[in-house]
């Protein structure tokens, strides 16, 4: 069903598909993957489509675009339930849920304004994943500091 | 094996190199009170850079190597010299780690150290990193709980004062936490234990948040008391009440255990009445003796020459 959906606008010929992303947060995607129209770019926006999945959905479709491990670990933050078609001539080549991340690397900033990290040093933040009681947080391998995901969500480099 | 490693965090001590570490730290105090002059690190340097004040830890690294036979290359105000013009910790501690064998760094960020040891050529002993860690502290704390008692596990442990910018309790709670002990927490509401660092420990069960000084007072083997600053109060009223519910003085201690002891990190303020001082259950002066021969028995350990 979601599929007939994504039909409301035409095939792309390569690119991809960002699926069954959070209703709303469709913007959200485009911004953490730095796309703000302005570049060009072709791209197709669904929000708030009906989805026999999850109720309804966001699609976003961008043509001539290829996924950075960066920007798979920032939709992941941004919709964790988002699927990635990757096109190409027309067809379906791969298809996968994103996976929020063990590792957390160079995709966040340390919300403690006191770790090195926010400094100007030469540093990559990195921050562990590791499950709580109300979900998941991020430690940072430099100040130790936890975030929550609604902490690193509003995190997240743009 | 400590050989070549940084010390970061009590994190990447292995409870065995702990009880070496106490061990070698004996032997030293030993050799010291009876004069022994020792030369095991003849030839080796150690550069400090401390890029914020510190009185005991400095002089106790810095005494340390000296003790051991080897010099120590300093900044005296390394926030006025190499920071002030703008270089980077990552570019500082490659000039100075190429100058020594081993480098002590203190600063007021929080994974200082960390960033330091990932640019560093030799091994980065933490001095503190703002309100993070401070591992030798940690092991110098352990050293004097263990030679009072010949153990540090089954036992009461009060942390009591400043939990949420005390760097010292927050290295100390995870290195306990790794053995049996009680450990009470005893702070002001907007002090507490932060939850970054409860956490990040996974034997949570022995933790208990005690909200009077007086519940524990019979029960504890340790009280560790840390600084509460003025500074983090809005209003001095406020202050003023806190302190008198969180600090020590003759009938205080008096409700204590004999066996008792009761820490402190240092500089004391008005947590511990000087009157304390005469008891024997005062020991933080020990404790900050101790300093110097457990930064020994790391220094050596991590050169690899014991």
């Amino acid at each position: 069903m979601g599929d007939e959906k994504v039909l409301r606008i035409n095939k792309i010929g390569d690119g991809i598909v960002i699926d069954h992303i959070e209703p709303g947060n469709a913007l959200e995607v485009l911004e953490v993957l730095k796309i703000s129209g302005k570049d060009g770019m072709t791209v197709s926006l669904l929000m708030n489509v009906p989805s026999g999945k999850v109720g309804t959905k966001d699609i976003v479709k961008i043509e001539k675009k290829k996924l950075a491990k960066n920007e798979l670990d920032k939709i992941s933050l941004v919709s964790p339930k988002a699927t990635i078609n990757v096109i190409s001539d027309y067809e379906i080549k791969q298809k996968f849920t994103v996976d929020i991340p063990e590792k957390v690397v160079g995709v966040i900033k340390c919300s403690n304004q006191n770790c090195v990290t926010n400094s100007k040093e030469p540093v990559t933040t990195t921050f562990t994943r590791e499950s709580s009681q109300d979900g998941m947080r991020f430690r940072c391998h430099y100040c130790d500091r936890t975030m929550s995901l609604s902490e690193v969500k509003k995190s997240i480099i743009r | 094996m400590l050989k070549g490693k940084s010390l970061v965090s009590i994190d990447d001590v292995a409870t065995d190199d702990i009880f070496e570490i106490f061990k070698l730290a004996s032997e030293y105090k030993k050799k010291v009170s009876k004069g022994e002059v020792l030369s095991e690190l003849n030839g080796k340097i150690m550069a400090t850079l401390f890029f914020e004040p510190s009185t005991r830890t400095r002089l106790s690294f810095e005494s340390a190597m000296h003790r051991l036979g080897g010099s120590v290359i300093t900044v005296s105000e390394a926030k006025s010299s190499s920071a002030s013009k703008g270089e980077t910790i990552a570019d500082t501690i490659r000039m100075a780690s190429s100058y020594s064998d081993i480098v002590v760094m203190r600063h007021p960020m929080e994974g200082a150290a960390r960033l330091a040891s990932e640019f560093s050529s030799v091994p980065v002993l933490n001095g503190g990193d703002g309100s993070g860690q401070h591992p030798t502290q940690t092991i110098l704390d352990l050293f004097t709980i263990w030679e009072k008692f010949g153990r540090i596990e089954g036992l009461n442990v009060s942390l009591v004062g400043d939990l949420k910018y005390g760097r010292t309790v927050h290295s100390l709670i995870k290195a306990l936490s790794r053995f049996e002990n009680a450990i009470n927490l005893i702070s002001p509401e907007i002090l507490q234990m932060p939850e970054h660092v409860l956490s990040g420990i996974k034997n949570q069960q022995n933790i208990r948040k005690i909200s009077n000084l007086e519940d524990v007072l019979d029960r504890s083997d340790v009280f560790y008391v840390t600084r509460i600053q003025k500074e983090r109060f809005v209003d001095m009223n406020d202050y003023a009440k806190v302190i008198g519910s969180y600090s020590f003085d003759l009938a205080t201690v008096s409700k204590m255990k004999e066996s008792a002891i009761i820490m402190h990190p240092l500089p004391r303020v008005d947590e511990i009445n000087p009157e304390v001082d005469r008891d024997k259950r005062a020991l933080y002066f020990t404790q900050a003796s101790n300093g110097v021969f457990v930064r020994m028995a790391i220094i050596s350990m991590i050169l690899g020459v014991r």
